[in-house]
């Protein structure tokens, strides 16, 4: 798969449309690393001219900053922009709404001012510009429920721009009870996803799962690499992997339009 | 002596108002112990959420029965105040009923007849809401922190509306003028036949009694406002207003920890450096918050604001997965160590005498804080914009800053993060491996 980085880039003498901000989870975790690669793949349908930071990316701090540890965000922070700025980079996409919200919002009073956008906004975008089409056919009539990641829906008000992608692989899209600004957290946010959770009755997870199962789904659809760890895992506590699949908005479309 | 009443009610109403005065005093003060932010800028936008949010009650509706009943509450809360005014200049000047004569038999009549209607309302709303606080057994008013004081508050204040209400309407149906005028008694000309048979003075004493008490009442509920979760019909307009505007996922970068950041990565920079003119920092500042003046003044103001609802506890996935975290108690409890702040400062003259206690570990443990999500969901909930969460974040930062206290796996992923550029023991030289798997 031909993935070029900003150095690549920049001895070519050449500036990318966009650069990809993959997250530690995209880059490591091997559930996540999948959606990397389907994001990849559509960009390359849709001859995006792209561009990722590769060994120069570090991680933003998120997780950091959330545990409580303002200093080593801001080290961070002040780190990757100083990257970012020295490629000049304008526009950023990622699949990770932890990257996409800390980017976002908390870079530019560092010094760090981007366009970001989250995968599923960038797609949208692709499409409205015709450089993109969904296959309605391959996944036609699929039972999607999808769960919101707090970071993109409530702390960013992004709520439309998942399902209307959803609704164009032409599958059926039910709505957890729960769902948009009301959705219940997967349980990995503000850095629990490092953690052992406080003694409690029950795992955030999966009291999520159980939403989400209530909808009797056959896909349910994600736009974060971590929501997709907490849900997996909750399919598996549930012990439903048999019956229903957790997969990634950019996963969906890659294999509607058969790029995987 | 034919003044009397009129100067008895001039001291009630000086004393009601001065005695309620003096508290406001003390809690502005209180909240001006918080550190400062500034929250007035893009005022266009600040307004339009006060109108909204406050004024329009529209994140009280998002829940239909509660919200009808509220705001039916909430309204007649609004509108009886023309009719104390009414009362007011009544015992001040002794007249009777002065707006009948200028506003005419016809507006008048509607008004109060307006004011009847929705007594009787509030009258049954507020039974509504008694049984579902004693009766119903609803979640929301059963944790914890809703023992003791705060049940019983909340009690209180649906007891004083009742009589509150219910004096309103004997106050009408026992006033045989205005009976018999027939405008505006929609409601109290079902009362005024028990008051058949009675003799013309015997009415008068229960008009003028139900009058006073009416109005004492009124005083004396002003002033139970500030011991009260009930300070939110005042407080949730100010607090509407300096509510955060920016992106919910957006926490503030601390301003100090730049500078030092900046320092530190600066090769040029010498930390020996003695500092410009102006710049000497007596005490270094303290990162984050394990006290109440550690926190921003609308921090504090949301605590005061905060009515104990528990919107925001019900929706918290935290709480709903039975861990201990409750973002009502969060505020609770700040607002509760405030008033303790306060209270130490004018035993003491004016200055704060250190009582050994703090808001953290005496009030708000470690436990609830860890168990967060920062997921927003208090945030959302919440129907005066309280922000539960920036002071849960605070506190942890006093933790992980000042006290190294973050749990031992949250350490190991911050040394991850130092060394490794991710949350993961991986090498940094290994983070382009993806692309090459497939
Ligand atoms: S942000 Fe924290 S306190 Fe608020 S609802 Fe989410 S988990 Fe609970
Ligand atoms: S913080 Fe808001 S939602 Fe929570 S109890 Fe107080 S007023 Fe209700």
């Amino acid at each position: 798969m031909n993935v070029p980085t900003m150095a690549e880039m920049m001895a070519q003498g050449k500036q990318p449309e966009v650069l990809f901000w993959v997250g530690a989870a995209g880059s490591y975790d091997d559930r996540a690393k999948k959606i990397s690669r389907a994001f990849v793949k559509i960009l390359h349908a849709a001859n995006v001219n792209f561009a990722v930071l590769g060994t120069e990316e570090s991680s933003t701090g998120d997780a950091a900053k959330r545990a409580g540890n303002e200093f080593l965000f801001q080290m961070q922070a002040i780190m990757n922009i100083e990257v970012l700025n020295g490629y000049e980079i304008k526009k950023i996409v990622t699949c990770d709404p932890h990257s996409f919200n800390t980017l976002k919002n908390e870079y530019p009073e560092l010094g760090g001012k981007y366009e970001v956008y989250h995968h599923t906004q960038f797609i949208q975008n692709l499409i409205a510009e015709g450089r993109l089409k969904i296959d309605k056919n391959t996944l036609q009539g699929k039972r999607v429920t999808f769960h919101d990641p707090c970071y993109l829906g409530r702390a960013n008000e992004v709520y439309e721009s998942p399902r209307d992608l959803i609704r164009r692989l032409g599958v059926n899209l039910t709505e957890m009870k729960r769902n948009k600004r009301t959705a219940l957290c997967c349980g990995a946010g503000g850095a629990q996803m490092f953690k052992d959770a406080e003694p409690g009755d029950k795992e955030v997870n999966v009291l999520r799962t159980e939403d989400a199962l209530e909808t009797q789904p056959e896909i349910i659809a994600t736009g974060c690499p971590y929501c997709n760890t907490m849900m997996t895992d909750g399919i598996k506590f549930k012990e439903k992997e048999a019956e229903v699949k957790v997969q990634d908005i950019a996963e969906l479309i890659a294999k509607a339009n058969n790029l995987l | 002596m034919q003044y009397l009443p009129n100067i008895i009610f001039a001291i009630a109403l000086i004393a009601g108002i001065g005695f309620f005065v003096i508290n406001i005093r003390k809690l502005t003060r209180n909240i001006k112990l918080g550190k400062n932010i500034n929250r007035t800028d893009n005022k266009p936008e600040r307004w339009k959420n006060m109108i909204k949010i406050a004024l329009g009650q529209s994140k009280m509706v998002r829940r239909p029965f509660s919200g009808l009943l509220h705001l039916i509450v909430y309204v007649g809360f609004i509108i009886i105040n023309i009719e104390v005014l009414e009362i007011i200049v009544d015992g001040l000047l002794g007249t009777h009923r002065i707006f009948q004569g200028f506003l005419g038999d016809a507006f008048y009549g509607f008004l109060i007849g307006t004011f009847e209607i929705l007594a009787a309302l509030v009258f049954i709303a507020v039974i509504l809401f008694w049984t579902r606080r004693n009766v119903a057994n609803i979640k929301r008013f059963l944790s914890r922190e809703m023992k003791g004081w705060p049940k019983n508050d909340g009690n209180f204040i649906l007891y004083f509306e009742m009589v509150l209400m219910t004096l309103f309407l004997i106050m009408n149906a026992s006033d045989t003028a205005f009976q018999q005028a027939g405008i505006g008694n929609p409601i109290s000309q079902f009362i005024a036949p028990l008051f058949d048979g009675f003799s013309p003075e015997t009415l008068h004493i229960i008009e003028r009694t139900a009058w006073w008490i009416h109005i004492l009442g009124i005083l004396v509920f002003l002033n139970y406002l500030y011991y009260s979760k009930h300070l939110h019909i005042l407080l949730a307009f100010p607090n509407t207003f300096f509510a955060n505007l920016n992106p919910k996922g957006q926490f503030n970068n601390l301003a100090s920890v730049t500078k030092e950041v900046k320092l530190m990565m600066d090769p040029d920079a010498d930390p020996y450096a003695t500092p410009a003119e102006g710049e000497e920092e007596a005490v270094p500042e303290k990162f984050g918050a394990s006290e109440v003046t550690d926190l921003n003044w609308v921090q504090l103001l949301n605590a005061y604001t905060c009515t104990e609802c528990g919107r925001c506890t019900s929706a918290c996935p935290a709480n709903l997965t039975g861990k201990k975290l409750s973002p009502r108690k969060i505020m609770m409890d700040t607002r509760d160590r405030l008033e303790e702040v306060g209270r130490n400062i004018d035993a003491n003259g004016g200055t704060f005498k250190d009582d050994g206690k703090q808001l953290l570990n005496d009030y708000i443990q470690p436990e609830e804080l860890w168990a967060c999500t920062s997921c927003n969901a208090c945030v959302e909930e919440c129907p005066v914009n309280i922000d539960p969460l920036s002071i849960i974040m605070d506190m942890r930062r006093y933790l992980v800053m000042e006290k190294s206290a973050a749990p031992q796996e949250l350490n190991a992923m911050m040394t991850n993060i130092e060394n490794n550029g991710a949350p993961w023991q991986y090498n940094q030289q290994d983070r382009l491996n993806w692309a090459k798997e497939d």
